[in-house]
């Protein structure tokens, strides 16, 4: 077991700080600690220092499309964007909606060894939103699901959705729901507005999603139960969770880096690679979800991570794959969109990227405090730093970022799955 | 002018008018025995249409013939959106041909301007229609069709449509027409009106140069044309509007309707016609109606847009036209 010294640290954003871990856990968080006995001093003045953080929405592909993405490369490119921790979303083939489809996600993450995989489940089987899956087999397999989801697809049959809320209350699971009302949202390409208008795209009424939140929140309240939501992105929707929560429904809710970043103005262009469900809102929209995130209505933030092979974004707009990959990218546009605009300080960038999601998640050995016998699931940025984002050097097999030569503040130095580094020197080990 | 053809809002004001100036010359050549120039000989067209439309491919093609270009006409079966057939494999291939110029027909809105930006091709790209997006010589034909009859053949030469007030009426949401007319209208001068239901009016039309209306009946008497938009039936089972009649009673155009629109207004339809759902067979015939005309017209514009894209390096015909054109590039 090895002892690393993190020298002069500023844990979570504050007064710097030594951090000495031994072996699989913080041993000694204070100023002054002596290298005795240490096997690597990591000298990290002016650097921050946070809990690994915690995505609850990745797509990582295996089983069925490893050509865009694996188990292994999603969490090699989880640990190089920060992560110590990925939900990996159901929407697989074959589909995670069983205890077998969900442990071997489980132990592939297990086998990967840079990132915990927790696998996430389907709500129903098949992801048709006919008929649930076996939520509970899937909670007692090796996986401990907790978290079921029909992401990319919404539960949108309001007798499933109540049945769902209601069956999960046995084993204290949450069901995260992908708003989108099939109906309203049938051939839409962007969100309905001005630009849709003018492009000749078919629209994306805010209303789709926030018509679902609002039955969501309300179904949640009358059976008592415990809602997510995915990936929320209308200034309409942060309304309806900012009443729920003032009405003490349970319900929380994730942004994604990208709705706090751009706008459908980007779809002008019309390049697939700012195609995404749900998608670019208005700057209006994008102006609430960092108010909502700020203030807490939005609880954590959540990648999303989609991985496409290059030839299903390159391709006119229609025929283009919906998402964009997310992981290696996001700390850097939390850190230009909330914390150099004032709204969070890195403390509250710990909280919505790693203490809430892990708690959302249940996951007890993530999201913990950086202090004396915490396992030392650690991540290190160079805050200061700046440049321009260069998808070849992704460690994603799918290279579809909308950042691609965009420059974004922040870089992660170093990033400990239970004290063991994963990444080094902003380079995965 | 642009290297492409992708919008009709990429045309300015003088784009515009020199192409209506240039497609009046070219409208000569029609009056001649021998319909064609030698002005594009030895160059390569390929209409590349992904999407059926008989009537604008042989548009194009008796265009690209009339300057006579080699023509190469490639339809793609089925629907482009299906994996395996990739508009930019198809691109590169045109690429490797070298072809001098694409004229795209697309159900995607944004394929002509994927096909012109992604690097897939070099040579121009003329949008013939993409999805509910575009459909710039469509727009242009219109344009030349009413500087015609409200300005004068030779009188409106050097002109726009400053002041003309222009209604368009139907399926404003799904039509790539209407979207293309509101922009070059409003650069030529005009004053358009949209006139709808409201399930079939675009959620963000406010920010078009337009106005909107719901009732045919209060814009018609102050229309100087009146161009009715295809309505296609099966608008009726997504619930746009309740029955074929009721639209008819409140958007179609009746003999009594156009008796309310002034003596010199036109009715135009940019084809083909649903009889009886959206124009009567009376307006339809009457010769008010200029739909005949917009087919002539649609190939001398295409002509002029053909021969201004490919900078011709001779005169398109002995005309001060053309030799504006050399001033543009
Ligand atoms: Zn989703």
């Amino acid at each position: 077991m090895s002892k690393i010294l993190i020298r002069g640290a500023k844990v979570l954003g504050g007064e710097p700080q030594d951090v000495l871990i031994d072996g699989e856990t913080i041993a000694e968080v204070g100023t002054g600690l002596s290298a005795d006995g240490v096997d690597t001093v990591i000298e990290a003045s002016g650097q921050v220092l946070l809990p690994g953080l915690v995505d609850l929405h990745t797509h990582l592909r295996e089983p069925g499309r490893e050509d865009s993405e694996t188990v292994l490369t999603g969490t090699r490119a989880a640990a190089a964007g920060g992560y110590t921790a990925v939900f990996a979303m159901a929407n697989t083939f074959p589909v995670a909606d069983t205890a077998g489809v969900v442990e071997q996600v489980w132990r592939l993450g297990k086998e990967s060894g840079y990132c915990d995989v927790q696998p996430i489940g389907a709500v129903t089987v098949g992801l048709e939103g006919k008929k649930l899956s076996e939520l509970g087999a899937m909670h007692e397999s090796a996986a401990n699901v907790t978290v079921f989801s029909d992401d990319g697809k919404c539960v949108d049959d309001a007798v499933i959705m109540r049945r769902a809320l209601e069956y999960v209350k046995a084993f204290g699971g949450v069901v995260a729901q992908h708003a989108q009302e099939p109906r309203l949202t049938e051939g839409a390409q962007m969100n309905e507005g001005t630009v849709s208008a003018e492009l000749g795209l078919g629209g994306w009424p805010a209303v789709a999603e926030e018509s679902i939140i609002a039955r969501d929140v309300l179904l949640a309240e009358h059976v008592g139960s415990r809602v997510h939501i995915c990936h929320l992105s209308t200034a309409g929707s942060v309304e309806i969770v900012r009443w729920a929560k003032s009405r003490g429904i349970d319900v929380t809710a994730e942004v994604t880096p990208h709705h706090l970043l751009l706008t459908d103005e980007l779809v002008r262009s019309y390049n697939p690679v700012y195609k995404v469900n749900p998608p670019l809102r208005t700057e209006r929209d994008v102006m609430a979800l960092r108010e909502a995130l700020a203030d807490g209505t939005i609880d954590i933030v959540a990648t999303d991570h989609a991985p496409h092979p290059h030839e299903d974004k390159d391709c006119e707009w229609a025929a283009a794959a919906m998402g964009m990959v997310g992981l290696e990218t996001a700390l850097s546009v939390v850190q230009q969109t909330m914390v150099e605009t004032g709204l969070l300080d890195w403390a509250g960038v710990a909280d919505r990227m790693s203490f809430a999601p892990a708690r959302i998640g249940s996951l007890p050995n993530h999201g913990r405090p950086v202090s004396a016998g915490e396992p030392a699931n650690l991540t290190l940025v160079d805050t200061s730093y700046r440049g321009a984002v260069d998808p070849a050097h992704f460690a994603s097999r799918s290279r579809n970022t909308p950042y691609e030569g965009r420059e974004l503040p922040g870089r992660v130095t170093h990033t400990f799955l239970r004290g063991r580094a994963t990444v080094v020197d902003g380079t995965l080990a | 002018m642009k290297r492409h053809l992708i919008s009709a809002a990429d045309l300015t004001r003088d784009d515009a008018v020199l192409i209506l100036d240039t497609a009046e010359e070219m409208a000569r050549v029609a009056d001649r025995p021998i319909k064609k120039l030698p002005t594009l000989r030895g160059r390569t067209i390929c209409n590349l249409f992904f999407e059926d439309s008989t009537r604008t491919r042989i548009s194009f093609e008796a265009a690209e013939k009339r300057l006579s270009a080699d023509v190469i006409n490639f339809a793609a079966k089925g629907s482009s959106v299906s994996k395996g057939e990739s508009l930019k494999d198809t691109a590169q291939t045109l690429e490797a041909m070298g072809v001098d110029a694409v004229v795209i027909r697309h159900s995607a809105s944004g394929a002509p301007y994927r096909l012109a930006t992604s690097g897939w091709i070099d040579a121009p790209v003329i949008n013939a229609g993409d999805g509910t997006h575009q459909h710039p010589t469509q727009a242009l034909l219109d344009a030349f069709t009413m500087r015609r009859r409200l300005v004068g053949r030779d009188a409106g030469l050097g002109k726009g449509l400053d002041g003309r007030r222009i209604t368009l009426v139907g399926d404003v949401l799904h039509s790539r027409v209407a979207r293309s007319n509101v922009d070059l209208l409003h650069t030529l001068g005009a004053e358009v009106t949209l006139v709808a239901p409201p399930t079939l009016v675009p959620v963000g039309v406010e920010t078009w140069p337009c106005e909107v209306s719901y009732s045919l009946d209060e814009v018609l008497p102050k229309s100087d044309a009146v161009m009715m938009l295809r309505v296609q039936r099966e608008r009726m089972n997504a619930a746009f509007f309740p029955t074929e009649r009721e639209y008819s009673r409140r958007y179609g155009l009746d003999s009594a309707r156009m008796a309310k629109m002034p003596e010199h207004a036109l009715v135009m339809h940019p084809g083909p016609m649903v009889r009886g759902m959206e124009i009567t067979a009376e307006v339809a015939d009457s010769d008010r109606c200029t739909v005949v005309e917009q087919v002539a017209n649609g190939v001398s514009v295409r002509m002029a847009v053909l021969y201004l894209l490919l900078g011709g390096s001779e005169p398109a015909v002995t005309t001060p036209a053309a030799a504006r054109t050399e001033e543009n590039k």
